[in-house]
């Protein structure tokens, strides 16, 4: 499994040079022309980070987190989950960045080989911004009944989490 | 939503910090903060712009437009209430693939075009259609084939590639539990339409 996993990059970045070259393009310049373009987006999420990680670093830091989930503990133990996991598996389909941000916290706490930080990695990735994205695109051309739009979003985040969960320990143990 | 979420994190961080004698911890992590943001950014910053340069040659060579091409059969299947040749599947494919490849900044327009798009068959202007919700679900499961920020968050494992395909397998998950949910609801929102008339 390992294997494949290291494998889709190289693949991928072959395809795409490869498929360049036979297309005439100047794969080299457009390589640096598109590499530019972070400039600008490293600008743009500097900010929104810095915001981020001041918030989740005093909530994580002073111990509240801790407070709460040790509240948590008994229900956790029984279902086997990691409780160090619940807060991310919250924010992740409110905010992105504090989610990005909790991510950075938990890696630099446990290291980067932790199971914590491998689930939560994967968690991570296993949805997207679900809040974000039906205010944005809703808001854009005026709905206003969403319907059942942030249920199914909702549910979707959870069967992502969910299968984060198990994939991990799965693919990890 | 977002503001009263962070202004509880700092409010409630600060209060008990306080409470337990803790202060100065939450003094020093303060400025930790800025600190640690810097050090996430110059570790997002480089995989992002090799990222961007790699994709860039794919736009170019129309690899991107040609996997489009390739989606969209499957998503006129998802999307079986939009009429055929209609503007809408090929921004919705255009979009999916631009998260598929990790292009966030990319999908955002194209993704708000889609909506208006999609707007202009909705019956209702002020009610969410069908296909918008559907459109949502697959936007908000973001199916990513290489999730960039969390690799380089990864940099320091081991092995960071090997995050990439156990976070394809989950987010493919949600995709496809959130298109069976959309599913579901759809039908029964259709039934309670029924009723009404």
């Amino acid at each position: 499994m390992q294997n494949i996993s290291n494998l889709i990059l190289p693949l991928i970045v072959l395809i795409i040079i490869f498929y360049g070259v036979k297309k005439k393009v100047n794969v080299y310049d457009t390589f640096t022309e598109g590499a530019k373009e972070s400039f600008d987006m490293t600008l743009k999420l500097f900010p929104t980070m810095l915001g981020m990680i001041l918030g989740v670093n005093i909530f994580v830091k002073s111990g509240v987190l801790n407070f709460i989930l040790n509240l948590l503990t008994p229900l956790l133990k029984i279902i086997q989950i990691p409780k160090e996991i619940i807060p991310l598996a919250i924010l992740r389909p409110i905010s992105g960045g504090s989610g990005i941000a909790l991510l950075q916290t938990i890696i630099e706490t446990y290291g980067p080989e932790n199971i914590i930080s491998k689930m939560s990695s994967v968690i991570q990735g296993s949805t997207d911004t679900t809040l974000y994205i039906i205010t944005l695109y809703f808001g854009s051309i005026g709905i206003k009944k969403t319907k059942y739009a942030l249920k199914a979003g909702l549910l979707a985040d959870l069967i992502g989490i969910i299968s984060a969960i198990i994939i991990t320990k799965i693919m990890f143990n | 939503m977002i503001n009263k979420i962070w202004a509880s994190f700092i409010i409630l961080g600060i209060i008990y910090s306080i409470l337990t004698n803790n202060v100065e911890l939450i003094s020093t992590e303060i400025i930790k903060g800025a600190e640690t943001t810097l050090n996430m950014i110059t570790k997002i910053f480089p995989v992002m712009a090799l990222w961007l340069g790699i994709m860039k040659i794919a736009e170019e060579s129309n690899l991107l437009k040609k996997i489009s091409k390739l989606l969209s059969p499957i998503m006129k299947k998802i999307f079986p209430e939009i009429p055929e040749n209609h503007e809408s599947i090929s921004l919705i494919t255009t979009n999916v693939v631009a998260n598929l490849f990790g292009l966030g900044n990319a999908s955002t327009p194209i993704g708000l075009k889609t909506m208006k798009s999609l707007q202009e068959l909705n019956k209702n202007k002020k009610e969410a259609s069908h296909s918008m919700i559907t459109f949502l679900v697959l936007n908000t499961t973001g199916l990513t084939i290489i999730p960039t920020t969390i690799l380089s968050l990864n940099m320091n494992a081991k092995n960071p590639t090997e995050i990439i395909l156990p976070c394809f397998l989950a987010s493919f998950s949600a995709t496809i539990g959130g298109l069976i949910i959309d599913r579901i609801l759809q039908r029964k929102d259709k039934k309670c339409k029924t009723y009404q008339i």
